[in-house]
């Protein structure tokens, strides 16, 4: 990965090279979100570690939103990517969008540094504005927002006139529609108000389009570019399958918001609106995972048929991420997140560690695995390699990394439960039952598996890292010996 | 095959019309229940509490009133309740400006300070601390409960502000609430939000809120 631009494959391609730019900073935006996800993991076991120096709000902060920008800079990297194999054309603007990508990291290390060193301010306009809005996911200071959608602004503008001037392919269309809607959501999250039912509503028009609608939309149009890649699929059963993923994502998405306004002082219709929408959602997650090994399997009898003998894969690490996300995608948001939609449910769910364990199965299973994917194809294609096949390393990062975000998640199902049962069913979720809860054997137990399983996590990201920085080099020169 | 089609179900272009359609219809309908959703939880006015107009989201006056959540038998859930004038901080008078102003200041505290990356408010937000929605409700901060007690003060909300102020004097598990530098009128807004966030119709989230009451009243969990 540290020489990927300079090599020859790539040479003059501007618009993967800044793909590449834009995988770096998400591996190493990865790193810290597991570091920091380590810290928080111990502070729930060792409530004294780093008390006022490093508080368990500060790792959080920091653990959810570089989660939340490794990602996005992943997505921004593949769509740069992906963008002249699918027009056939060179990005227009590339220089700016090169431009905007310097602009764009260099704020986000402001951002964190003052969460790491600033932390809070006083109760005044001034200190969302600068130092951190206080809200989940979105605790970017307004300015730094306004930096975003600027930068948002050149990333789309980049986008938007390469599609106009070259080949209009199903996946581009999908490509471009998306991403504007993906931009525009961020709008909602950009004002204060007193009221905090108001200032939640628009909230999850944000997390929840975002991640239960339109990033879905963006993986299913990945994985279609991946699938023609990878193994040769199909353009047109793969362009087909992405409408009817569009068509279900939206068609169970859009109105599934409502499994988030059951508590938060909105109207009852959202019971039913949310529980009968949510509870559609794993519907196309299903069919993404049948449309991801339905087509390998049958490519490969293709093959077969033609008495080719081997595997019909051009990109062994990458199908294997790929595949990783069609079943994390399928466990992690669709059986995770049915567990706890429906409002019946919810009531004693909400806000307890089941959440919690959703949100790392899904985070991982619907978006890291693809986009760790989206890499290796990066490096495949920036040292030329015709056919890459997994290392040791790339088998102890997809293996470590899986059971790890596994693993914890199962503890924090447990520790969830019990949560359930004794903090909500029981004694009715007020700050007794809180720390009663919080002190009885299967919630401690499960945040330590969780700490364990953690650890695992990161060895698995070691691997990875390794991997992903040398795996280019060592299989170009192999392919030179050859 | 995407020209010459055998069947509608392979057809290219039957797909993404129908994605259209189904993306706008659902949008659609986002948006006029979104304008529905809305105009039921904006904030009511002073007028609303004085004339007994029950609002989903009450107005900033609410911390004049005594606030309670009852089991509601039509709705089959736990309801907020707005009773008669209650003291905070000695007066029952604030007027509709002071009020907003020391919500006002609450939010941004509650923001500037980061809450919501330990406790959960409405239920959303991390899973560290307690959930602060009825916060205000709670039996440990009522006359003779532990957090009341433990400050010294006589009434819930010099209790609440005492303990904001100085939170890693008053341990109370091994897990703490660090200093965050909340000031005294950054405290009496953050317990102004939380009475107001109290009056909120949940829903009747979070379920048997009162059960701690009750239980609280008889001595005790047997859950240990």
């Amino acid at each position: 990965m540290l020489t990927s631009i300079k090599t020859n494959s790539f040479a003059g391609d501007k618009s993967k090279e800044l793909a590449m730019m834009y995988y770096r900073v998400a591996i190493i935006l990865f790193g810290a979100q597991l570091l920091m996800g380590l810290i928080a993991a111990f502070q729930f076991i060792v409530p004294g570690f780093l008390f006022e120096l490093f508080d368990f709000s500060v790792a959080r902060t920091v653990h959810i939103n570089a989660l939340v920008v490794w990602m996005l800079y992943a997505m921004i990297g593949s769509v740069y990517f992906m963008m002249p194999d699918e027009t056939g054309i060179e990005t227009v603007g590339i220089g700016i969008g090169k431009l905007a990508f310097w602009v764009l990291t260099a704020a986000v290390t402001v951002v964190v540094l003052v969460y790491i060193f600033v932390q809070i301010g006083p109760g005044t306009e001034s200190s969302i504005w600068l130092i951190n809005e206080g809200r989940e996911y979105l605790e970017a200071p307004r300015w730094a927002d306004i930096g975003i959608v600027v930068v948002v602004l050149t990333f789309y503008a980049n986008v938007f006139l390469t599609y106009m001037k070259g080949e209009k392919t199903g996946l581009m269309t999908v490509m471009v529609a998306n991403l504007l809607a993906v931009s525009g959501l961020y709008l909602a999250g950009m004002f204060f108000t007193d009221n905090i039912s108001m200032d939640q509503y628009w909230w999850w028009w944000v997390i929840h389009l975002w991640v239960e609608a339109t990033w879905e939309v963006f993986v299913g149009t990945l994985a279609a570019f991946a699938l023609i890649r990878l193994i040769g699929a199909k353009r047109e059963v793969v362009e087909m399958w992405l409408w009817i993923e569009v068509l279900m994502l939206f068609g169970s998405g859009v109105l599934g918001l409502g499994h988030h306004y059951f508590w938060i002082g909105t109207p009852e219709y959202w019971w039913e609106i949310g529980a009968l929408f949510s509870a559609l959602e794993p519907v196309p997650l299903v069919a993404m995972f049948v449309h991801v090994l339905y087509d390998w399997g049958k490519e490969q009898g293709i093959a077969q048929g033609k008495g080719i003998t081997g595997s019909v894969l051009t990109n062994g690490p990458a199908m294997a991420w790929l595949v990783m996300n069609a079943f994390g995608n399928f466990l992690g948001a669709g059986i995770w997140g049915f567990f706890h939609t429906l409002p019946q449910v919810n009531i004693y769910t909400h806000g307890t560690q089941f959440t919690a364990a959703h949100g790392h199965l899904a985070f991982f299973g619907a978006y890291a695995t693809i986009l760790v994917g989206m890499m290796y194809i990066g490096l495949q294609s920036a040292y030329g390699i015709k056919i890459m096949k997994a290392s040791f390393k790339s088998k102890m990062g997809i293996t470590l990394i899986s059971f790890g975000v596994m693993g914890m998640t199962i503890a924090l199902t447990v520790a969830g439960y019990e949560q359930v049962l004794i903090e909500r069913a029981e004694l009715g979720g007020g700050w007794e039952a809180f720390f009663t809860a919080q002190n009885l054997p299967w919630y401690i137990q499960g945040q330590l598996w969780r700490m364990i399983m953690g650890v695992v996590t990161f060895i698995g990201f070691i691997y990875l890292l390794w991997d992903l920085l040398t795996i280019g080099k060592t299989q170009r020169a192999l392919q030179e010996q050859a | 095959m995407a020209n010459e089609n055998q069947s509608v179900w392979t057809s290219i272009p039957f797909w993404r019309r129908s994605a259209a359609w189904v993306t706008g219809f659902s949008a659609i309908l986002l948006v006029l229940l979104t304008f529905d959703s809305i105009g039921q939880i904006s904030m009511g006015t002073d007028e609303d509490l004085k004339n007994g107009v029950t609002k989903r989201v009450p107005g900033p006056t609410v911390i004049n009133y005594k606030i309670g959540y009852e089991m509601s038998a039509k709705r089959g859930h736990e309801v907020p309740t707005i009773g008669e004038k209650e003291k905070f901080f000695g007066r029952d008078d604030y007027s509709e400006e002071e009020a907003r102003a020391l919500l006002h200041l609450g939010k941004l505290t509650s923001q500037a300070k980061n809450c919501m990356n330990c406790h959960t408010l409405l239920g959303n937000g991390a899973y560290y601390a307690p959930d602060l929605t009825k916060a205000w409700l709670d039996p440990a901060w009522q006359n003779g409960g532990p957090l009341q007690g433990m400050t010294g003060k006589n009434t819930v909300e010099e209790a609440m502000a005492e303990f904001l102020q100085h939170p890693s004097q008053y341990p109370t598990h091994a897990r703490m609430m660090p200093d965050l530098g909340i000031t005294a009128d950054e405290a009496k807004g953050l317990v102004a939000f939380m009475k107001h966030m109290s009056s909120i119709d949940t829903n009747g989230f979070p379920r048997n809120f009162s059960k701690t009451v009750d239980q609280f009243k008889r001595g005790g969990t047997n859950a240990h």
